[in-house]
């Protein structure tokens, strides 16, 4: 059976694949990757769909049994195979007993590895991501082994050019059911803010600071708990923002002022510490035209895919390469 | 919130939110519980799932395929075939009578949530375990439940946050929840128990359902201790069909 070891653990690595959606009714949100766009992006690499390694901040050491497709997605990291620098937003070759060591973000918060034919860990409730809130799965440690699945691709070697989500930026609201419990005046306070990416964020919610008075409105503890989705921005009762991310509850009782649009909680659970962020509501028809966007997106990512511009001069072992395959694959691969 | 209900709120960009009273009240959650029935009887395309809170039904689809507008509508057009305030709690119900330390280490809130309720140390044990609780909705964590109504209890959540653990009773606004995992909140940490609203190991990963019935039994810190040795995931609790 291929299985990746891991042989040195970063502090905050989960497996992690799309989630498990249909669970609002029972009080289990959807989990799942923080960056769903970036687990797209490692699909389109390798051409198969499947559980990664998401690694928060900060990534670890790896080998694996047998000769493993990789390919790197999400936060930019510092990654090197037996030494050898390896591209970022890539697919690459590893080989049995090779040593894949991922070091610090350069920017962002959450990086991915994907091994051809993904993880194979059991599924629980349908999925195989942890969901460290829920209590289902849990960070990985020095010393894990994990199965990998079969695989169906060949290519490595190719990139994918990533525009920047990784700096935080503007993330675009719509108004939710509690947005108007917030003051005209408030709400523009709220758009007017420049916030800044606390440290204390996880995969249920980031915290946001501001220099300003905290955001209130008179119903905050005493609202009816209804139903949250991920992006929702709450105020918790002491009027300091938090970003829902999909860990978060399925319901509460903390008045939200609105809801990132789903095609920018990438960019926001990309928001590392101390990245600015501020906000900006739209319309729904914008809103919706954004959301078709990025679902055009992530379909013709398989397309935008290209082989790697190796320099020759930084390949020391050139005769290693098998120069002519690789590059191409004449079968389409599917999900 | 102002005006009549039921009404239909957007929540984000995929979701309709069917709000059958502003505050808690018994007959506007039979109403949430029954539409959600509904819905999902009814299997309409495109919607992807349906949850309850206390008194509103949640539908989650994908905006790209279903006009908001036309659904609100269908939702509307539902909404007025039937009174969804008389209709019956769901079938299948069932009364979990579950053991619980109150105060001391186990809750070190009750106290303070005694004295905001304006009720002696033994008039709120008295509330919190004299009839049972009707679980109105699962929500937050995996398996929680919101149990109400408890009058006596009509106080706000904290400002600041506390650390609860597994099997934590807490309360607030009229309402009692026992915490699947450890959890921050705002509610107040009353008592403890054994039980687990959540077991993603077994066959039924969610222990309680909206409808069922849950009595707290006073016991002891050293009772509760022999309850856990005894690794039940109800805790200890007698269960009955109603």
């Amino acid at each position: 059976m291929r299985q990746i070891i891991i042989t040195r653990a970063g502090p905050a690595m989960t497996v992690q694949d799309a989630g498990r959606p249909g669970h609002l009714g029972q009080g289990l949100s959807r989990g799942g990757a923080a960056d769903p766009l970036a687990l797209a992006e490692g699909a389109a690499l390798w051409g198969q769909a499947g559980a990664a390694i998401e690694m928060a901040g900060t990534g670890g050491v790896f080998t694996v049994s047998e000769p493993t497709r990789i390919a790197l997605t999400g936060a930019p990291m510092s990654a090197d195979l037996d030494g050898r620098a390896l591209r970022w937003n890539a697919s690459h070759m590893m080989p049995a007993g090779g040593v894949l060591t991922i070091g610090g973000a350069s920017a962002g918060a959450y990086g991915y590895v994907h091994f051809g034919g993904g993880i194979d860990t059991p599924l629980v409730l349908g999925a195989r991501s942890a969901h460290l809130s829920a209590g289902l799965g849990r960070v990985l440690q020095s010393g894990d082994k994990l199965p990998l699945g079969p695989d169906t691709g060949q290519t490595t070697g190719m990139g994918l050019e990533v525009p920047n989500r990784f700096e935080g930026g503007v993330l675009r609201l719509v108004a939710s059911v509690q947005t108007e419990a917030f003051s005209a005046a408030e709400r523009a306070r709220f758009t007017d803010t420049e916030f800044t990416r606390d440290a204390r964020a996880n995969r249920m919610g980031m915290k946001l600071s501001q220099a300003g008075a905290a955001f209130a409105t008179d119903a905050q503890l005493d609202v009816l708990s209804e139903v949250i989705v991920p992006g929702d921005v709450q105020m918790t009762g002491d009027g300091v923002p938090f970003i829902l991310l999909p860990e978060c509850q399925t319901t509460g009782g903390y008045p939200r002022i609105g809801t990132v649009i789903p095609c920018d909680m990438p960019r926001a659970a990309q928001a590392g510490p101390g990245a600015r962020l501020r906000f900006r509501f739209v319309s729904r028809d914008e809103a919706l035209q954004a959301e078709r966007g990025l679902r055009d997106h992530v379909a013709g990512l398989r397309r935008a895919i290209r082989p790697l511009l190796r320099d020759p001069a930084q390949m020391g072992d050139l005769l290693g390469y098998n120069l002519i395959g690789g590059a191409v694959c004449a079968h389409q691969e599917e999900e | 919130m102002a005006g009549a209900f039921p009404q239909i709120a957007s929540v984000g960009l995929g979701g309709l939110l069917v709000r059958f009273a502003a505050h808690l009240s018994e007959d506007a959650n039979r109403a949430a519980l029954a539409f959600r029935a509904a819905l999902e009887s009814a299997g309409w395309d495109g919607i992807e799932e349906c949850a309850t809170s206390l008194a509103s039904t949640f539908v989650r689809f994908d905006p790209l395929a279903v006009d908001a507008g036309a659904l609100s509508a269908r939702l509307s057009a539902l909404l007025s075939e039937h009174d969804w305030y008389a209709m019956p709690l769901p079938h299948g119900r069932r009364h979990f009578l579950v053991p619980c330390a109150f105060g001391g280490d186990a809750g070190p809130a009750f106290g303070a949530a005694a004295d905001a309720a304006g009720l002696s140390a033994q008039a709120a044990l008295g509330a919190l375990t004299a009839a049972p609780l009707r679980v109105m909705t699962i929500g937050f964590a995996p398996g929680l439940p919101y149990m109400g109504d408890l009058p006596d209890f009509d106080i706000p959540r904290l400002k600041e946050l506390v650390q609860v653990p597994a099997g934590g009773v807490a309360l607030a606004i009229r309402q009692a929840i026992i915490f699947p995992n450890g959890s921050p909140t705002g509610w107040r940490h009353v008592g403890q128990t054994a039980f687990r609203p959540f077991q993603p190991e077994a066959d039924q990963p969610f222990t309680l359902a909206a409808g069922d019935e849950v009595q707290f039994r006073a016991v002891s810190e050293d009772e509760l201790a022999l309850i856990r040795v005894a690794d039940d995931p109800t805790g200890g609790a007698e269960v009955t069909a109603l």
